[in-house]
């Protein structure tokens, strides 16, 4: 098996199958134990942090692969992008179907009063752009410098993430500061590597002393 | 000839949990949880104590199915055991909530430390069913067993001096693992004023489901006043205080733009983040609407008439 075969007919389906997990756990509790005493609440909040956490999943692939050498991973960036897109996808659902019932107007008016919800709506809309585009037709059409530029959206969708996260909870603030500090440091090395690489490159174009 | 008038709104026999499958059930669980308890530390709290002598209260909720005791007694907002809703059930396991002494001071005419059994020992418990609407915008329907606060109050002698009664919980990270971190500020501290204190709804509860108090509801003497929003009813009380000035209460320390002192349940007022005007109840699908006072306006509105509830959240 070459290395290419290996990750395609292995480690891809195997991390997928991973993927899925989060959500085959909670229809499983949800068809047997049940999900407590408030289980809309538990589904929103369960789908919700790994919402959040497949999002820094994907972010954490690049950092990965250039740190730990991996290159492979890079092939399943997309398939970690997308199940983050399912998983915001599936805690929304929850909050409309489930939590709210769709009732629109009420969804409506909660968008826009409370911030903590227009914060993460705004994430999910920059999402989806970033799910169309994710083909490689797309890539194609649209050419690699602007693809790029535009899925750079993601560092944004992050940052929007931890804060929803943070503006929700009551008092107890530990947990959204855990994820926001994973985040930093995910997009910190990004800053890190942009400004060696652009200090590399004047390197290269400057005029070395003789 | 006494003939039962049944209102449209009353539970149909069909709704309500049959006695033995109740029992069964809570049977099971005591079971299990004794063994559980054996098994794993043999100084661990045995199955809940039945409470003797429990007197019905006729002003108690009929007309609404109770939440199972698995869902009470699972899903719990005590930060003194941890933030998260089951992290109290889980870490409160072994609490002890014996020997307990309470101390009744400030403005009586006889403060006193008071060993918990001889505190409650003159009255006669109740079993209150009341209705339960966390600021969260849950509710539950919850048959507490307890005593009116205002009988105990008057044991101590308040003075013309007390005008509000300050509770506080607890504080001994040793045996509340949450404490040892500052999710608040600790001990945890309630308030009311005096007339709502007197008030006959007010409880002092020690039980639900005619057994002690289970240790992640607020073992084994709490507040209940069910007008108002859960977080108001102060768990594992230690001090009661008969106060001059306005006592500061937790939630209103952590953040005062979300919980007021008073925090009457109002569908009217809504929190900073999301609204009151409805509720999720325990086991129920669709949201209901949340009711003015929680549905004891008739009872309690006087008490507040000229003051802007809004405002005065």
């Amino acid at each position: 098996m070459t290395t290419d075969q290996r990750i395609r007919f292995l480690v891809k389906p195997a991390v997928f199958v991973l993927c899925l997990g989060p959500l085959a756990w909670i229809i499983g509790r949800a068809l047997t134990i049940g999900l407590g005493a408030n289980p809309i609440e538990y589904s929103n909040r369960y789908l919700g942090d790994w919402a959040l956490r497949f999002i820094l999943i994907a972010l954490a692939v690049t950092p990965g692969r250039e740190i730990l050498g991996w290159s492979w991973l890079a092939r399943l960036r997309r398939m970690l992008g997308l199940f983050a897109f399912a998983y915001v996808v599936l805690h929304v659902l929850s909050y409309v179907g489930l939590d709210q019932f769709f009732d629109w107007w009420a969804i409506g008016g909660e968008i826009l009063k409370r911030q903590y919800i227009t914060v993460g709506m705004i994430a999910v809309t920059l999402l989806i752009p970033l799910a169309i585009t994710s083909t490689n037709g797309m890539v194609r059409r649209m050419g690699g410098r602007a693809w790029q530029r535009l899925h750079r959206l993601a560092y944004v969708i992050g940052m929007l993430g931890c804060l929803h996260f943070y503006m929700m909870v009551k008092s107890d603030t530990r947990e959204p500061i855990i994820y926001a500090s994973i985040l930093a440091c995910l997009l910190g090395y990004r800053l890190i590597a942009a400004g060696r690489r652009r200090l590399a490159r004047n390197r290269r174009n400057t005029p070395q002393p003789a | 000839m006494l003939i039962k008038s049944i209102r449209a709104s009353d539970a149909k026999p069909s709704e309500i949990t049959p006695k033995s499958v109740y029992m069964d059930r809570r049977r099971f669980l005591q079971t299990a949880a004794a063994g559980a308890a054996l098994a794993s530390f043999a100084n661990g709290p045995a199955g809940a104590a039945k409470i003797d002598g429990i007197k019905k209260w006729p002003g108690s909720l009929t007309s609404e199915k109770l939440t199972p005791l698995d869902s009470i007694a699972s899903y719990n907002n005590f930060y003194e055991f941890g933030t998260d809703k089951s992290d109290p059930v889980r870490n409160a396991r072994f609490f002890m909530p014996r020997p307990w002494t309470v101390a009744i001071g400030g403005e009586v005419a006889k403060p006193a430390t008071v060993d918990l059994d001889a505190l409650l020992k003159p009255h006669t418990p109740e079993e209150r069913i009341y209705r339960m609407r966390c600021v969260e915008a849950w509710s539950m329907v919850i048959p507490w067993v307890g005593i009116p606060l205002a009988d105990v109050l008057k044991r101590f002698e308040p003075t013309s001096k007390a005008k509000f009664v300050a509770f506080e919980t607890l504080n001994d990270p040793k045996r509340m693992p949450g404490q040892a971190v500052p999710s608040l500020q600790w001990p945890y501290v309630e308030g009311l004023r005096i007339d709502e204190a007197m008030h006959p709804l007010t409880l002092l509860a020690v039980g639900i489901y005619d057994e002690d108090m289970p240790n992640q509801n607020g073992a084994p003497l709490r507040l209940v006043v069910p007008w108002k929003y859960g977080f108001k009813g102060i768990k594992s009380i230690v001090k009661i205080s008969l106060v001059e000035k306005q006592p500061p209460t937790s939630w209103n320390i952590a953040a005062p733009n979300e919980y007021g002192f008073f925090s009457n349940v109002n569908p009217k007022v809504d929190h900073q983040r999301w609204s009151q005007a409805k509720e999720r109840r325990s086991g129920e699908f669709l949201r209901r609407d949340t009711l003015m006072f929680n549905g004891y306006g008739d009872e309690v509105a006087s008490m507040y008439t000229g003051l802007d509830l809004k405002a005065n959240y």
